[in-house]
């Protein structure tokens, strides 16, 4: 029983919350095992995660230095570079003024002479200020310059839509920069992608677009010794199943993953058993493990937060159609944002990103079941 | 003239504050002001706090020429404002405002003095702190709560938000999320009214933390060699979110910053100084070509409602510029030593003001969330037969 729980709480993927809860649904009597349970695995916020990946790759190798808006004496806007400065020295911790391009382009051009910076945008959205660094000075130079000139840079920061924060400040740029050539994209999800994704990303010798999510920042996840371990990492272009399924294929990252696996929950009291895998990686794009995935349940239905056209969704309903095409039982089915800016009131941000809902309603399509009428727009 | 040389021995404790009335028919019309259509009431000069500084230009006379009616106006306009942000400080709190509020509180002297120096044709934009500068440019108190809220009565239906008030109409371009970017956008607006002839001019607002953005350079210099008649308005608050001014700009002196482009230091917090220097840009830009005027100013909130404001910077320097600068007892003063009306009639007007704006926000509440078909509107201007996707795409598309 005990090791049972122990494998379980290791899979790091569910709230502990969620897990506790279900396992009383199953067990009555564990509110006498609760107390032994809760020492066995620990918890870990992605923030604290975050932190403590920087904080330990800034001290194995001191090359590596931040630069960002308020990441220092502020303490990070959302305090995921807390405690930095007063351990590693303004020398390494850099406070920048409000000018993306400026010290963006500074940032590339240390990464250039051999340092190693992790810049970091306040929000992703802007990114677009310095766009032209990460995209033209960054992630084309290895390539330009026959692999004579490498840029080991992470640019990270939040990035999709936060809560009422409107048009300008909601973008997800995953499909961005997820396109070009050169660069690599990661977009963790738990607290163990969080560490094991940014560690990776910090040792990469190329430039790496992080794509964190302030939402996720206070969400805790039960975590285990391995991962807490500071030579931990994940490898760069593998995708994770999260939850094992036969029926159809969940993919998704970010956000979502948490999404879709209360999705897969619902749709399994509907005898619907789906799969969910969390990409980890856009770019690479764990392709193999999709269309491995896919070519086992027949089915697929792609979440994302972002604007549709042109989006994750759409790459990955290709490549399983170039490579899976006689597997597939059904059309695929694309969730993503509404294809509008997004808008500040409540109900209408709330249509304009997908719910959990929406995604048991496409598996349900995906399956043939009937979906219940959609309310109007 | 027992009325003047009681206004004379004031003058001596307020120290800088001139009194010239030219005329003295202020006996009967002194306690009317706000409702005499058409009546300015006396007219007397006052005093800016401190001199202009100018950079490459001559400054501007410290005596500001003004009208009782004039004063009374900055009086109440300060005083709404005010009330209105704190008011907004509540509903953010209370959880009706969500995601990002940048309040203005402090700093409304720059609002009301531009204003007074100016017309409605004349075009201003700002970055997010744009609650006054709606209000100061037309907008009213309902339209102006229902959007924080987002509710269908905002003036942009509750699809911006605080950060995205717009009045075209009444010469206000916005409300804009990313640092910097209003700076080109205004000196587009000042290219227009060149390209139009119109001879008015575009007031360009942005912060101290936008000060050093490489746009408003880039802005700036073209603006220049083309002699487009914008106006930057740096409303150096001193902070740009967490930093302060002399960790993010080696530079301080942002009047300067324009290098071939000349500037004037101006006190932000006197609503005087700044309708003088404003008045002054006007007329420069005309002529001439771009200026900037650093209006010396100071936000009592932190940066947003999610920044506390007393991380970076001591309670004390806080209360001490309430006490020694604020904008509203600065103009009460005035009315006060000009006997224009007594401190308890003052004292009603606030209570006026409270009512009023407590009155918006009941009608604000009641205006109703966006109708969800709203979600697919005004992403063009006119319909060209696409689809638009939800966000199941199977299920919820339409054609705009």
């Amino acid at each position: 029983m005990l090791g049972l729980m122990r494998r379980v709480s290791m899979s790091g993927s569910i709230p502990t919350s969620m897990l506790r809860q279900s396992l009383q649904r199953i067990l009555p009597g564990l509110a006498i095992l609760e107390r032994g349970y809760s020492t066995l695995g620990k918890e870990m916020t992605v923030r604290e995660a975050l932190n403590s990946a920087l904080d330990e790759e800034m001290s194995a190798d001191p090359k590596v230095f931040l630069m960002g808006e308020e990441v220092g004496e502020y303490q990070g806007a959302y305090k995921i570079t807390k405690g930095l400065l007063e351990k590693y020295g303004p020398e390494r911790v850099l406070d920048t003024p409000i000018t993306e391009a400026g010290f963006t382009g500074i940032g590339v051009g240390a990464a250039y002479y051999g340092l190693r910076p992790v810049v970091e945008f306040m929000t992703f959205n802007f990114s677009m200020q310095a766009i032209d660094h990460i995209i033209n000075s960054a992630a084309k130079m290895n390539y330009m310059s026959a692999g004579n000139i490498s840029v080991p840079i992470v640019f990270r920061g939040p990035n999709g839509a936060a809560a009422g924060v409107s048009s300008q400040h909601s973008q997800c740029y995953g499909a961005w920069y997820a396109h070009v050539p050169g660069l690599k994209v990661l977009s963790p999800y738990s607290s163990e992608d969080a560490r094991g994704l940014l560690k990776a990303a910090i040792r990469d010798p190329d430039p790496v677009v992080f794509l964190e999510n302030e939402i996720l920042y206070g969400q805790s996840f039960p975590i285990s010794d391995e991962v807490l371990d500071s030579s931990f990492c994940l490898p760069i272009g593998k995708a994770k199943i999260e939850r094992e399924g036969k029926d159809v294929t969940i993919t998704a990252f970010s956000k979502m993953v948490g999404y879709a696996l209360q999705a897969a929950e619902v749709l399994s009291k509907e005898g619907i058993s789906a799969e969910v895998i969390n990409l980890r990686s856009l770019r690479p794009l764990d392709r193999a493990a999709i269309n491995a995935s896919v070519r086992k349940t027949t089915r697929l239905v792609t979440v994302e937060e972002g604007f549709p056209q042109h989006g994750i969704g759409a790459e990955i309903c290709a490549s399983v159609v170039e490579e899976s095409f006689e597997y597939l039982d059904a059309p695929v089915e694309r969730i993503a944002g509404a294809d509008v800016p997004m808008p500040y009131a409540a109900n209408l941000e709330r249509l304009a990103v997908p719910q959990v809902d929406n995604i048991v309603n496409a598996v349900k399509r995906a399956c043939f079941r009937s979906v219940p009428v959609a309310a109007a727009a | 003239m027992a009325m003047l040389s009681r206004l004379a021995s004031r003058s001596s404790h307020l120290g800088r504050t001139l009194l010239l009335p030219r005329s003295l028919c202020c006996s009967t019309g002194g306690r009317h002001f706000a409702s005499s259509a058409g009546d300015e009431g006396p007219t007397f000069t006052v005093e800016t706090s401190v001199p202009f500084v100018g950079h490459r230009c001559e400054p501007p006379s410290r005596e500001v020429e003004t009208t009782a009616k004039e004063l009374m106006g900055f009086f109440r306009d300060m005083s709404l404002m005010r009330r209105m942000e704190i008011a907004a400080d509540a509903l953010y709190k209370a959880k009706l405002i969500r995601g990002f509020c940048h309040l203005y509180d402090g700093q409304e002297a720059v609002a009301v003095g531009m204003e007074a120096a100016i017309t409605r044709k004349d075009a201003i934009i700002t970055a997010y702190r744009d609650h006054c500068i709606f209000l100061s440019r037309g907008g009213n108190l309902v339209e102006t709560f229902a959007e924080l809220m987002g509710r269908r009565a905002g003036c942009s239906n509750g699809k911006g938000g605080s950060m995205h008030f717009y009045k075209k109409e009444g010469g206000f371009f916005g409300g804009h999320g990313i640092v910097g970017a209003q700076v080109p956008l205004g000196c587009g607006l000042a290219f227009a009214q060149k390209y139009l002839r119109e001879e008015t001019v575009t007031f360009a607002m942005y912060g101290d933390g936008a000060a050093n953005q490489g746009q408003l350079f880039e802005a700036l210099n073209i603006s220049a060699l083309w002699d487009l008649p914008a106006i930057l308005i740096c409303e150096n608050n001193h902070y740009g979110m967490g930093t302060a001014e002399w960790r993010a700009a080696k530079s301080p002196a942002y009047y300067k910053r324009g290098d071939y482009v000349p500037g004037l230091k101006v006190d932000g917090m006197d609503a005087f100084a700044v309708k003088q220097a404003c008045k002054f840009a006007k007329e420069h830009a005309l002529k001439n070509g771009p200026i900037i005027l650093e209006m010396d100013t100071y936000r009592y909130h932190g940066h947003s409602m999610s920044d506390p404001g007393s991380t970076y910077r001591t309670r004390d320097e806080i209360s001490n510029v309430r006490q020694e600068r604020d904008p509203i007892e600065r103009v009460r003063k005035l009315i006060l030593l000009h006997d224009l009306v007594s401190a308890a009639e003052l004292k009603d007007i606030e209570k006026e003001i409270r009512k009023e704006v407590d009155n918006a926000i009941a009608e604000a509440k009641e205006s109703p969330l966006p109708d969800p078909s709203e979600l697919f509107t005004d992403i063009f201007v006119k319909g060209c037969g696409t689809e638009v996707y939800g966000v199941e795409r199977k299920e919820n598309k339409i054609l705009i």
